[in-house]
Protein backbone atom coordinates (compact mmCIF):
# COMPACT_ATOMS: atom_id res chain seq x y z
CA UNK A 1 0.00 0.00 0.00
CA UNK A 2 2.82 2.32 0.99
CA UNK A 3 4.18 2.49 -2.79
CA UNK A 4 1.32 4.29 -3.35
CA UNK A 5 1.15 7.02 -0.74
CA UNK A 6 1.66 10.00 -2.05
CA UNK A 7 3.95 12.34 -0.30
CA UNK A 8 2.35 14.86 -1.18
CA UNK A 9 -1.06 14.66 -0.39
CA UNK A 10 -0.84 16.03 2.96
CA UNK A 11 -3.28 19.34 3.76
CA UNK A 12 -2.46 22.35 2.42
CA UNK A 13 -0.22 24.80 4.39
CA UNK A 14 2.37 22.59 5.56
CA UNK A 15 5.85 22.47 4.29
CA UNK A 16 4.62 19.62 1.59
CA UNK A 17 1.75 21.54 0.38
CA UNK A 18 4.61 23.83 -1.69
CA UNK A 19 5.33 21.74 -3.62
CA UNK A 20 2.18 22.33 -5.63
CA UNK A 21 2.19 25.09 -8.17
CA UNK A 22 -1.47 25.23 -9.03
CA UNK A 23 -3.96 24.55 -6.71
CA UNK A 24 -7.59 24.11 -7.54
CA UNK A 25 -10.37 24.36 -4.96
CA UNK A 26 -13.75 23.97 -6.16
CA UNK A 27 -13.31 25.30 -9.77
CA UNK A 28 -16.53 25.41 -11.51
CA UNK A 29 -16.37 26.47 -15.20
CA UNK A 30 -19.84 27.91 -16.69
CA UNK A 31 -20.26 28.18 -20.54
CA UNK A 32 -23.25 30.74 -19.74
CA UNK A 33 -25.69 28.63 -18.51
CA UNK A 34 -24.14 25.25 -18.81
CA UNK A 35 -21.53 24.23 -16.68
CA UNK A 36 -18.62 21.96 -18.01
CA UNK A 37 -16.94 22.02 -14.72
CA UNK A 38 -17.99 20.84 -11.08
CA UNK A 39 -16.54 21.76 -8.10
CA UNK A 40 -13.38 20.27 -8.76
CA UNK A 41 -10.19 20.74 -6.08
CA UNK A 42 -6.99 19.60 -6.50
CA UNK A 43 -3.75 20.69 -6.76
CA UNK A 44 -0.44 20.10 -9.62
CA UNK A 45 2.69 19.37 -8.43
CA UNK A 46 6.07 20.57 -9.19
CA UNK A 47 8.28 19.15 -11.76
CA UNK A 48 5.47 16.36 -12.38
CA UNK A 49 2.85 15.02 -14.63
CA UNK A 50 -0.76 15.48 -14.17
CA UNK A 51 -3.16 13.88 -16.61
CA UNK A 52 -6.04 14.94 -17.12
CA UNK A 53 -8.20 11.72 -18.14
CA UNK A 54 -12.08 11.27 -19.00
CA UNK A 55 -14.56 10.65 -21.70
CA UNK A 56 -15.10 13.25 -24.46
CA UNK A 57 -17.05 16.35 -23.41
CA UNK A 58 -16.11 15.39 -19.48
CA UNK A 59 -14.51 19.13 -19.17
CA UNK A 60 -11.29 17.96 -19.09
CA UNK A 61 -9.74 20.41 -21.78
CA UNK A 62 -12.23 23.34 -20.53
CA UNK A 63 -10.72 22.90 -16.91
CA UNK A 64 -7.03 23.29 -19.00
CA UNK A 65 -7.73 26.15 -20.50
CA UNK A 66 -8.44 28.05 -17.24
CA UNK A 67 -5.20 27.65 -15.14
CA UNK A 68 -4.02 30.19 -18.15
CA UNK A 69 -7.05 32.04 -18.90
CA UNK A 70 -7.70 30.91 -22.18
CA UNK A 71 -11.06 30.46 -21.85
CA UNK A 72 -11.13 34.51 -21.27
CA UNK A 73 -11.69 34.23 -25.16
CA UNK A 74 -14.49 31.97 -25.03
CA UNK A 75 -17.56 34.22 -25.05
CA UNK A 76 -19.41 33.50 -22.07
CA UNK A 77 -17.41 31.16 -20.19
CA UNK A 78 -17.14 31.79 -16.14
CA UNK A 79 -14.78 30.36 -13.91
CA UNK A 80 -15.70 30.02 -9.87
CA UNK A 81 -14.42 28.86 -6.94
CA UNK A 82 -10.08 29.40 -6.68
CA UNK A 83 -6.91 28.24 -8.38
CA UNK A 84 -3.97 29.55 -6.55
CA UNK A 85 -0.91 30.12 -8.39
CA UNK A 86 1.95 31.01 -6.20
CA UNK A 87 -1.13 31.76 -3.69
CA UNK A 88 -2.38 34.27 -5.77
CA UNK A 89 -5.82 33.29 -6.89
CA UNK A 90 -5.34 33.31 -11.16
CA UNK A 91 -8.82 34.73 -11.30
CA UNK A 92 -8.70 37.91 -8.91
CA UNK A 93 -9.56 41.39 -9.64
CA UNK A 94 -6.16 42.45 -10.14
CA UNK A 95 -4.46 39.70 -11.92
CA UNK A 96 -3.26 40.41 -15.22
CA UNK A 97 -4.18 37.41 -17.98
CA UNK A 98 -1.52 38.41 -19.95
CA UNK A 99 1.23 38.08 -17.46
CA UNK A 100 -0.58 34.93 -16.42
CA UNK A 101 -0.06 33.04 -19.77
CA UNK A 102 3.39 34.10 -19.96
CA UNK A 103 4.12 32.40 -16.73
CA UNK A 104 1.89 29.24 -17.73
CA UNK A 105 2.61 28.57 -21.61
CA UNK A 106 0.39 26.22 -23.64
CA UNK A 107 0.40 23.81 -26.22
CA UNK A 108 -2.48 23.04 -28.15
CA UNK A 109 -4.13 19.58 -30.28
CA UNK A 110 -3.08 21.01 -33.22
CA UNK A 111 0.07 22.07 -34.32
CA UNK A 112 -0.22 25.54 -34.23
CA UNK A 113 3.34 27.12 -35.82
CA UNK A 114 2.91 31.28 -37.08
CA UNK A 115 3.27 31.34 -40.70
CA UNK A 116 6.91 32.39 -40.14
CA UNK A 117 9.93 30.97 -40.39
CA UNK A 118 11.22 28.37 -37.46
CA UNK A 119 13.23 31.05 -35.96
CA UNK A 120 10.73 33.74 -35.44
CA UNK A 121 8.04 31.42 -34.51
CA UNK A 122 10.39 30.67 -31.47
CA UNK A 123 12.11 34.45 -30.93
CA UNK A 124 8.67 36.33 -31.18
CA UNK A 125 7.42 35.07 -27.68
CA UNK A 126 10.19 36.37 -25.71
CA UNK A 127 10.81 39.22 -27.52
CA UNK A 128 7.51 40.64 -27.53
CA UNK A 129 8.03 40.01 -23.67
CA UNK A 130 10.96 42.60 -23.17
CA UNK A 131 13.79 39.48 -23.59
CA UNK A 132 16.54 41.04 -25.11
CA UNK A 133 19.89 39.22 -24.86
CA UNK A 134 20.69 36.63 -28.01
CA UNK A 135 17.66 35.17 -29.22
CA UNK A 136 19.88 33.14 -31.38
CA UNK A 137 21.09 31.30 -28.14
CA UNK A 138 17.58 31.54 -26.73
CA UNK A 139 16.45 29.72 -29.99
CA UNK A 140 19.05 27.04 -30.48
CA UNK A 141 18.48 26.13 -26.57
CA UNK A 142 14.10 25.90 -27.10
CA UNK A 143 14.58 23.61 -30.40
CA UNK A 144 17.28 21.52 -28.48
CA UNK A 145 14.96 21.16 -24.96
CA UNK A 146 12.02 19.98 -27.73
CA UNK A 147 14.45 17.78 -29.26
CA UNK A 148 13.72 19.35 -32.40
CA UNK A 149 17.96 21.01 -33.11
CA UNK A 150 18.98 18.21 -35.55
CA UNK A 151 16.09 18.29 -37.51
CA UNK A 152 15.99 22.05 -38.20
CA UNK A 153 19.37 23.21 -37.45
CA UNK A 154 20.42 24.10 -40.95
CA UNK A 155 17.10 25.83 -42.11
CA UNK A 156 15.75 27.80 -39.47
CA UNK A 157 14.70 30.51 -41.67
CA UNK A 158 12.31 28.39 -43.44
CA UNK A 159 8.93 28.54 -43.61
CA UNK A 160 8.07 26.50 -39.79
CA UNK A 161 4.67 25.29 -42.38
CA UNK A 162 6.87 22.79 -44.08
CA UNK A 163 7.89 20.72 -40.92
CA UNK A 164 5.90 17.89 -40.47
CA UNK A 165 2.94 17.48 -38.09
CA UNK A 166 5.49 16.20 -35.54
CA UNK A 167 7.73 18.07 -35.86
CA UNK A 168 5.65 21.48 -36.04
CA UNK A 169 4.30 20.21 -32.91
CA UNK A 170 7.24 19.49 -31.58
CA UNK A 171 8.34 23.82 -32.44
CA UNK A 172 5.37 24.56 -30.63
CA UNK A 173 6.32 23.31 -27.71
CA UNK A 174 10.10 24.45 -28.14
CA UNK A 175 7.97 28.15 -28.66
CA UNK A 176 6.73 27.01 -25.48
CA UNK A 177 9.10 26.28 -23.86
CA UNK A 178 11.36 29.62 -24.81
CA UNK A 179 9.16 31.44 -22.51
CA UNK A 180 10.27 29.51 -19.60
CA UNK A 181 6.98 29.05 -18.25
CA UNK A 182 6.45 27.64 -14.70
CA UNK A 183 3.88 25.22 -15.50
CA UNK A 184 2.86 23.86 -19.23
CA UNK A 185 0.17 22.86 -20.46
CA UNK A 186 -0.72 20.77 -23.02
CA UNK A 187 -4.25 19.80 -24.61
CA UNK A 188 -4.13 16.59 -26.05
CA UNK A 189 -0.74 17.15 -27.60
CA UNK A 190 -0.45 14.05 -29.67
CA UNK A 191 -3.71 13.82 -30.76
CA UNK A 192 -2.78 15.23 -34.42
CA UNK A 193 0.35 12.77 -34.91
CA UNK A 194 1.21 9.23 -35.65
CA UNK A 195 2.40 6.69 -33.38
CA UNK A 196 6.19 7.84 -33.92
CA UNK A 197 5.95 11.46 -33.61
CA UNK A 198 3.62 10.71 -30.16
CA UNK A 199 6.43 8.43 -29.12
CA UNK A 200 8.63 11.59 -29.51
CA UNK A 201 7.00 13.65 -27.73
CA UNK A 202 6.28 11.43 -24.65
CA UNK A 203 10.01 11.03 -24.44
CA UNK A 204 10.57 14.45 -24.50
CA UNK A 205 8.14 15.10 -21.43
CA UNK A 206 10.08 12.85 -19.46
CA UNK A 207 13.53 15.23 -20.16
CA UNK A 208 11.02 18.02 -19.36
CA UNK A 209 9.72 17.55 -16.11
CA UNK A 210 13.27 17.70 -14.96
CA UNK A 211 12.73 21.41 -15.10
CA UNK A 212 8.78 21.82 -16.00
CA UNK A 213 5.53 21.21 -14.28
CA UNK A 214 3.38 20.04 -17.18
CA UNK A 215 -0.13 19.11 -17.32
CA UNK A 216 -1.48 17.00 -19.88
CA UNK A 217 -5.12 16.21 -20.85
CA UNK A 218 -5.18 13.20 -23.15
CA UNK A 219 -7.59 11.14 -24.46
CA UNK A 220 -4.86 8.04 -24.73
CA UNK A 221 -5.49 6.13 -21.50
CA UNK A 222 -2.23 4.29 -22.14
CA UNK A 223 -0.06 7.40 -22.60
CA UNK A 224 -1.77 8.98 -19.53
CA UNK A 225 -0.62 4.99 -17.74
CA UNK A 226 2.95 5.73 -19.50
CA UNK A 227 4.03 9.13 -19.25
CA UNK A 228 1.97 10.59 -16.18
CA UNK A 229 2.64 10.86 -12.35
CA UNK A 230 -0.40 11.78 -11.04
CA UNK A 231 -4.00 11.51 -12.67
CA UNK A 232 -7.38 13.44 -12.24
CA UNK A 233 -10.44 11.10 -13.76
CA UNK A 234 -12.87 13.42 -14.78
CA UNK A 235 -16.76 12.73 -15.99
CA UNK A 236 -19.84 14.71 -17.16
CA UNK A 237 -17.54 18.24 -15.59
CA UNK A 238 -16.98 16.17 -11.71
CA UNK A 239 -13.67 14.93 -10.80
CA UNK A 240 -14.35 11.45 -10.12
CA UNK A 241 -10.67 10.25 -8.83
CA UNK A 242 -7.40 12.29 -8.04
CA UNK A 243 -4.84 10.17 -7.42
CA UNK A 244 -1.01 8.87 -7.98
CA UNK A 245 -1.48 7.51 -11.51
CA UNK A 246 -0.05 3.92 -10.38
CA UNK A 247 -3.02 3.89 -8.55
CA UNK A 248 -5.81 4.78 -10.42
CA UNK A 249 -4.91 2.34 -13.20
CA UNK A 250 -4.80 -0.66 -10.78
CA UNK A 251 -6.46 0.07 -7.57
CA UNK A 252 -8.62 3.07 -8.46
CA UNK A 253 -10.81 3.87 -5.34
CA UNK A 254 -13.81 4.12 -7.36
CA UNK A 255 -15.61 1.91 -9.36
CA UNK A 256 -16.28 4.50 -12.26
CA UNK A 257 -12.39 5.23 -12.49
CA UNK A 258 -11.74 1.04 -13.29
CA UNK A 259 -14.63 0.72 -15.51
CA UNK A 260 -13.08 4.15 -17.21
CA UNK A 261 -9.66 2.44 -17.45
CA UNK A 262 -9.89 -0.66 -18.56
CA UNK A 263 -12.02 0.31 -20.96
CA UNK A 264 -15.45 -0.76 -20.49
CA UNK A 265 -16.86 2.75 -21.54
CA UNK A 266 -15.82 6.11 -22.93
CA UNK B 1 -38.61 -2.24 -54.57
CA UNK B 2 -34.98 -1.82 -55.79
CA UNK B 3 -35.05 -0.71 -59.58
CA UNK B 4 -34.28 -2.68 -62.45
CA UNK B 5 -30.87 -2.36 -64.25
CA UNK B 6 -32.73 -1.35 -67.35
CA UNK B 7 -34.31 1.13 -65.39
CA UNK B 8 -31.30 2.80 -63.53
CA UNK B 9 -29.30 2.93 -67.16
CA UNK B 10 -32.29 5.24 -68.44
CA UNK B 11 -32.15 7.17 -65.51
CA UNK B 12 -28.49 7.64 -65.16
CA UNK B 13 -28.26 8.74 -68.83
CA UNK B 14 -31.34 11.48 -68.12
CA UNK B 15 -29.17 12.46 -65.29
CA UNK B 16 -25.85 12.62 -67.49
CA UNK B 17 -27.57 14.20 -69.83
CA UNK B 18 -29.32 17.10 -67.37
CA UNK B 19 -25.79 17.40 -66.15
CA UNK B 20 -24.22 17.74 -69.62
CA UNK B 21 -27.06 20.81 -70.32
CA UNK B 22 -26.15 22.27 -67.16
CA UNK B 23 -22.66 22.52 -67.68
CA UNK B 24 -23.37 24.08 -71.58
CA UNK B 25 -25.65 27.01 -69.89
CA UNK B 26 -23.32 28.08 -67.66
CA UNK B 27 -20.37 27.83 -70.14
CA UNK B 28 -22.85 29.64 -72.83
CA UNK B 29 -23.40 32.42 -69.86
CA UNK B 30 -19.67 32.71 -68.99
CA UNK B 31 -18.49 33.04 -72.45
CA UNK B 32 -21.15 35.60 -73.58
CA UNK B 33 -19.35 37.87 -71.03
CA UNK B 34 -15.97 37.45 -72.13
CA UNK B 35 -17.29 37.72 -76.28
CA UNK B 36 -18.76 41.07 -74.50
CA UNK B 37 -15.49 42.07 -73.41
CA UNK B 38 -13.80 41.48 -76.73
CA UNK B 39 -16.13 43.16 -78.81
CA UNK B 40 -16.06 46.15 -76.55
CA UNK B 41 -12.20 45.96 -76.67
CA UNK B 42 -12.18 45.76 -80.11
CA UNK B 43 -14.26 48.78 -81.21
CA UNK B 44 -12.33 51.04 -78.89
CA UNK B 45 -8.80 49.81 -80.22
CA UNK B 46 -10.41 50.69 -83.95
CA UNK B 47 -11.63 53.78 -82.69
CA UNK B 48 -8.48 54.62 -80.59
CA UNK B 49 -5.35 53.24 -81.67
CA UNK B 50 -4.58 55.39 -84.42
CA UNK B 51 -4.99 58.50 -82.08
CA UNK B 52 -2.31 56.44 -79.50
CA UNK B 53 1.11 58.08 -79.64
CA UNK B 54 3.38 59.88 -77.08
CA UNK B 55 2.13 63.26 -78.79
CA UNK B 56 -1.54 61.96 -77.22
CA UNK B 57 0.21 61.26 -74.04
CA UNK B 58 2.06 64.07 -73.45
CA UNK B 59 -0.26 66.59 -74.55
CA UNK B 60 -2.36 68.97 -72.49
CA UNK B 61 -6.15 69.01 -73.83
CA UNK B 62 -7.09 71.07 -77.03
CA UNK B 63 -9.75 72.49 -79.30
CA UNK B 64 -7.99 70.70 -81.79
CA UNK B 65 -8.00 67.64 -82.49
CA UNK B 66 -4.81 66.65 -83.53
CA UNK B 67 -3.07 68.68 -81.04
CA UNK B 68 -5.73 67.31 -77.76
CA UNK B 69 -4.03 65.18 -75.25
CA UNK B 70 -4.41 63.15 -72.29
CA UNK B 71 -1.17 64.56 -70.00
CA UNK B 72 -3.41 66.24 -67.40
CA UNK B 73 -5.93 63.49 -66.97
CA UNK B 74 -3.57 60.96 -66.52
CA UNK B 75 -1.27 62.96 -64.02
CA UNK B 76 -4.84 63.98 -62.33
CA UNK B 77 -5.77 60.20 -62.54
CA UNK B 78 -2.46 59.47 -60.44
CA UNK B 79 -2.72 62.16 -58.27
CA UNK B 80 -5.87 61.17 -56.79
CA UNK B 81 -4.98 57.66 -56.71
CA UNK B 82 -2.34 58.06 -55.02
CA UNK B 83 -4.13 60.22 -52.18
CA UNK B 84 -6.96 57.95 -52.23
CA UNK B 85 -4.54 54.95 -51.56
CA UNK B 86 -3.06 57.81 -48.86
CA UNK B 87 -6.32 58.25 -46.98
CA UNK B 88 -8.85 55.02 -47.53
CA UNK B 89 -6.39 52.18 -46.69
CA UNK B 90 -5.14 53.02 -43.17
CA UNK B 91 -8.82 53.88 -42.77
CA UNK B 92 -10.54 50.97 -44.04
CA UNK B 93 -7.83 48.66 -42.78
CA UNK B 94 -8.13 50.12 -39.16
CA UNK B 95 -11.84 50.04 -38.80
CA UNK B 96 -11.88 46.84 -40.26
CA UNK B 97 -9.35 45.51 -37.56
CA UNK B 98 -11.37 47.60 -34.91
CA UNK B 99 -14.66 45.42 -35.63
CA UNK B 100 -12.78 42.16 -36.46
CA UNK B 101 -10.80 42.14 -33.45
CA UNK B 102 -11.54 44.54 -30.62
CA UNK B 103 -15.57 45.50 -30.86
CA UNK B 104 -16.99 42.59 -29.49
CA UNK B 105 -20.22 41.52 -30.54
CA UNK B 106 -21.95 44.00 -28.97
CA UNK B 107 -25.05 46.00 -30.53
CA UNK B 108 -22.93 48.87 -31.60
CA UNK B 109 -20.86 47.03 -33.95
CA UNK B 110 -23.45 45.22 -35.19
CA UNK B 111 -25.19 48.74 -36.20
CA UNK B 112 -21.82 49.71 -37.56
CA UNK B 113 -21.42 46.50 -39.71
CA UNK B 114 -24.93 47.08 -41.24
CA UNK B 115 -24.51 50.76 -42.14
CA UNK B 116 -21.37 50.02 -43.55
CA UNK B 117 -22.82 47.42 -45.51
CA UNK B 118 -25.50 50.11 -47.16
CA UNK B 119 -23.28 52.66 -47.43
CA UNK B 120 -21.39 49.99 -50.27
CA UNK B 121 -24.50 50.55 -52.34
CA UNK B 122 -25.16 54.05 -52.14
CA UNK B 123 -24.71 55.63 -55.85
CA UNK B 124 -21.45 57.20 -56.18
CA UNK B 125 -23.09 60.38 -57.10
CA UNK B 126 -24.91 61.11 -53.87
CA UNK B 127 -21.31 60.80 -52.36
CA UNK B 128 -20.10 63.26 -54.59
CA UNK B 129 -23.04 65.84 -53.18
CA UNK B 130 -21.23 64.86 -49.84
CA UNK B 131 -18.16 65.53 -50.76
CA UNK B 132 -19.26 69.11 -52.61
CA UNK B 133 -21.71 69.84 -49.26
CA UNK B 134 -18.56 68.82 -46.77
CA UNK B 135 -15.50 68.85 -48.51
CA UNK B 136 -15.69 71.57 -51.29
CA UNK B 137 -18.02 73.93 -49.20
CA UNK B 138 -17.95 73.50 -45.50
CA UNK B 139 -14.42 73.03 -44.77
CA UNK B 140 -13.60 75.18 -48.21
CA UNK B 141 -10.93 72.54 -49.44
CA UNK B 142 -12.16 74.16 -52.73
CA UNK B 143 -12.47 72.19 -56.01
CA UNK B 144 -9.06 70.71 -55.36
CA UNK B 145 -7.35 67.38 -55.38
CA UNK B 146 -7.96 66.47 -51.82
CA UNK B 147 -11.75 67.24 -52.27
CA UNK B 148 -11.62 64.55 -54.93
CA UNK B 149 -9.77 62.45 -52.90
CA UNK B 150 -11.77 62.36 -49.71
CA UNK B 151 -14.30 61.85 -52.04
CA UNK B 152 -13.40 58.93 -53.07
CA UNK B 153 -12.42 57.92 -50.23
CA UNK B 154 -15.87 58.31 -49.04
CA UNK B 155 -16.92 55.84 -51.81
CA UNK B 156 -14.64 52.76 -51.38
CA UNK B 157 -13.98 52.83 -47.79
CA UNK B 158 -17.22 50.41 -47.26
CA UNK B 159 -15.84 48.11 -49.85
CA UNK B 160 -12.36 48.41 -48.15
CA UNK B 161 -13.34 47.65 -44.91
CA UNK B 162 -15.55 44.78 -46.34
CA UNK B 163 -13.12 42.94 -48.10
CA UNK B 164 -10.62 43.49 -45.38
CA UNK B 165 -12.73 42.15 -42.62
CA UNK B 166 -13.51 39.13 -44.78
CA UNK B 167 -10.12 38.40 -44.91
CA UNK B 168 -9.02 39.03 -41.20
CA UNK B 169 -11.57 36.70 -40.84
CA UNK B 170 -9.58 33.90 -43.03
CA UNK B 171 -6.88 33.96 -40.39
CA UNK B 172 -7.48 30.52 -38.03
CA UNK B 173 -8.19 31.55 -34.49
CA UNK B 174 -5.66 28.71 -33.40
CA UNK B 175 -3.27 31.55 -34.21
CA UNK B 176 -4.05 34.02 -32.11
CA UNK B 177 -4.91 31.09 -29.37
CA UNK B 178 -0.98 30.78 -30.48
CA UNK B 179 0.14 34.31 -29.51
CA UNK B 180 -2.15 34.51 -26.83
CA UNK B 181 -0.66 31.67 -25.18
CA UNK B 182 2.79 33.48 -25.65
CA UNK B 183 1.85 36.32 -23.23
CA UNK B 184 1.09 38.58 -26.18
CA UNK B 185 -1.17 41.28 -25.66
CA UNK B 186 -4.47 41.57 -28.33
CA UNK B 187 -2.49 44.21 -29.95
CA UNK B 188 0.32 42.33 -30.36
CA UNK B 189 -1.49 39.14 -31.88
CA UNK B 190 -3.02 41.63 -34.35
CA UNK B 191 0.18 43.43 -35.33
CA UNK B 192 2.09 40.62 -35.83
CA UNK B 193 0.37 37.73 -37.05
CA UNK B 194 -3.43 39.07 -37.50
CA UNK B 195 -2.40 41.62 -40.13
CA UNK B 196 0.90 39.55 -41.76
CA UNK B 197 -1.78 36.68 -42.01
CA UNK B 198 -4.88 38.62 -43.64
CA UNK B 199 -2.41 41.20 -46.13
CA UNK B 200 -3.10 39.43 -49.60
CA UNK B 201 -6.79 39.50 -48.71
CA UNK B 202 -6.71 42.81 -47.46
CA UNK B 203 -4.14 44.09 -51.09
CA UNK B 204 -6.70 42.45 -53.18
CA UNK B 205 -9.41 44.19 -51.58
CA UNK B 206 -7.92 47.35 -51.72
CA UNK B 207 -6.56 47.49 -55.43
CA UNK B 208 -10.30 46.02 -56.60
CA UNK B 209 -11.54 49.56 -54.61
CA UNK B 210 -9.14 51.88 -56.13
CA UNK B 211 -9.90 49.88 -59.41
CA UNK B 212 -13.47 51.12 -58.57
CA UNK B 213 -12.21 54.69 -57.77
CA UNK B 214 -10.13 55.28 -60.98
CA UNK B 215 -13.13 54.36 -63.47
CA UNK B 216 -15.85 56.44 -61.32
CA UNK B 217 -16.90 59.87 -62.94
CA UNK B 218 -19.96 61.24 -61.06
CA UNK B 219 -18.61 62.17 -57.59
CA UNK B 220 -15.80 64.05 -59.45
CA UNK B 221 -18.31 65.97 -61.81
CA UNK B 222 -20.06 66.56 -58.86
CA UNK B 223 -17.28 68.54 -56.87
CA UNK B 224 -16.24 70.37 -59.77
CA UNK B 225 -12.93 68.49 -60.85
CA UNK B 226 -12.71 70.74 -64.07
CA UNK B 227 -13.16 69.46 -68.06
CA UNK B 228 -10.29 71.49 -69.32
CA UNK B 229 -6.82 71.91 -67.64
CA UNK B 230 -4.30 73.00 -69.21
CA UNK B 231 -1.59 72.46 -66.60
CA UNK B 232 -0.09 69.36 -64.49
CA UNK B 233 -1.54 69.41 -60.20
CA UNK B 234 1.69 70.51 -58.77
CA UNK B 235 0.15 69.59 -54.86
CA UNK B 236 -3.15 68.04 -52.92
CA UNK B 237 -4.74 71.33 -53.35
CA UNK B 238 -4.56 72.43 -56.79
CA UNK B 239 -7.25 71.46 -58.82
CA UNK B 240 -7.54 68.84 -61.26
CA UNK B 241 -9.16 66.73 -63.93
CA UNK B 242 -9.27 62.93 -64.63
CA UNK B 243 -9.05 60.21 -67.34
CA UNK B 244 -13.03 59.55 -67.32
CA UNK B 245 -13.45 63.12 -66.80
CA UNK B 246 -11.88 63.85 -69.87
CA UNK B 247 -13.04 61.03 -72.09
CA UNK B 248 -16.81 62.02 -71.07
CA UNK B 249 -15.97 65.12 -72.21
CA UNK B 250 -14.50 64.44 -75.72
CA UNK B 251 -17.48 61.76 -75.95
CA UNK B 252 -19.80 64.47 -75.35
CA UNK B 253 -18.59 66.64 -78.08
CA UNK B 254 -20.10 66.66 -81.89
CA UNK B 255 -16.97 65.61 -83.74
CA UNK B 256 -16.02 62.64 -84.74
CA UNK B 257 -12.17 63.06 -84.08
CA UNK B 258 -13.32 63.99 -80.52
CA UNK B 259 -14.49 60.32 -80.29
CA UNK B 260 -11.95 58.41 -81.41
CA UNK B 261 -9.42 60.51 -78.95
CA UNK B 262 -12.28 59.18 -76.24
CA UNK B 263 -11.92 55.81 -77.21
CA UNK B 264 -7.97 56.49 -77.12
CA UNK B 265 -8.37 57.78 -73.78
CA UNK B 266 -10.37 54.62 -72.45
CA UNK B 267 -7.23 52.45 -74.07
CA UNK B 268 -4.99 54.62 -71.39
CA UNK B 269 -7.47 54.20 -68.48
CA UNK B 270 -7.64 50.38 -69.68
CA UNK B 271 -3.65 50.62 -69.04
CA UNK B 272 -3.67 52.45 -65.76
CA UNK B 273 -6.35 49.39 -64.75
CA UNK B 274 -4.30 47.07 -65.69
CA UNK B 275 -1.14 48.02 -64.69
CA UNK B 276 -2.82 48.09 -61.21
CA UNK B 277 -4.30 44.70 -61.17
CA UNK B 278 -1.14 43.50 -62.00
CA UNK B 279 1.17 44.81 -59.35
CA UNK B 280 -2.13 43.99 -57.05
CA UNK B 281 -1.43 40.28 -57.68
CA UNK B 282 2.24 40.30 -58.08
CA UNK B 283 2.66 41.74 -54.41
CA UNK B 284 0.07 39.19 -52.99
CA UNK B 285 1.37 36.30 -54.38
CA UNK B 286 4.54 36.93 -53.03
CA UNK B 287 4.09 37.86 -49.56
CA UNK B 288 1.45 34.57 -50.33
CA UNK B 289 4.70 32.89 -50.59
CA UNK B 290 6.41 34.03 -47.45
CA UNK B 291 3.56 33.00 -45.79
CA UNK B 292 3.37 29.34 -46.97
Amino acid sequence: MSEFQDPDMSAPGTKMHKKSVLELRDVSIFYTENQAVKDVSFNIRRNKITAIIGPSGCGKSTLLRSLNRMNDFVEGARVEGELLFADENLYGKDVDPVEVRRRIGMVFQKPNPFPKSIYNNIAWGPVINGYNDSTDELVEKSLKQAALWDEVKDRLHESALNLSGGQQQRLCIARALAMEPEVLLMDEPCSALDPISTAHIEDLMFELKQRYTIVIVTHNMQQAARISDYTAFMEMGDLIEFNVTKRIFTRPAVKRTEEYVTGRFG
Amino acid sequence: MPLSSEQESINLARRHRKARLFTLICGMVTWSGVLLLAVLLYQVSIDGFRWLDWQFIDSFPSRFPERAGIKSALVGTLWLIGLVALISIPVGVSTALYLEEFAGKGKIAKIIEVNIANLAGVPSIVYGILGLAIFVRYMALERSLVSGALTMSLLILPVIIIASREAIKTVPMSIRYAAYSLGATKWQTTWAHVLPASFPGIMTGVILALSRAIGETAPLIMIGALTFVAFLPEGPMDSFTALPIQIYNWVSRPQEEFHQLAAAGIIILLAVLLLMNATAIYIRNKTERRLK
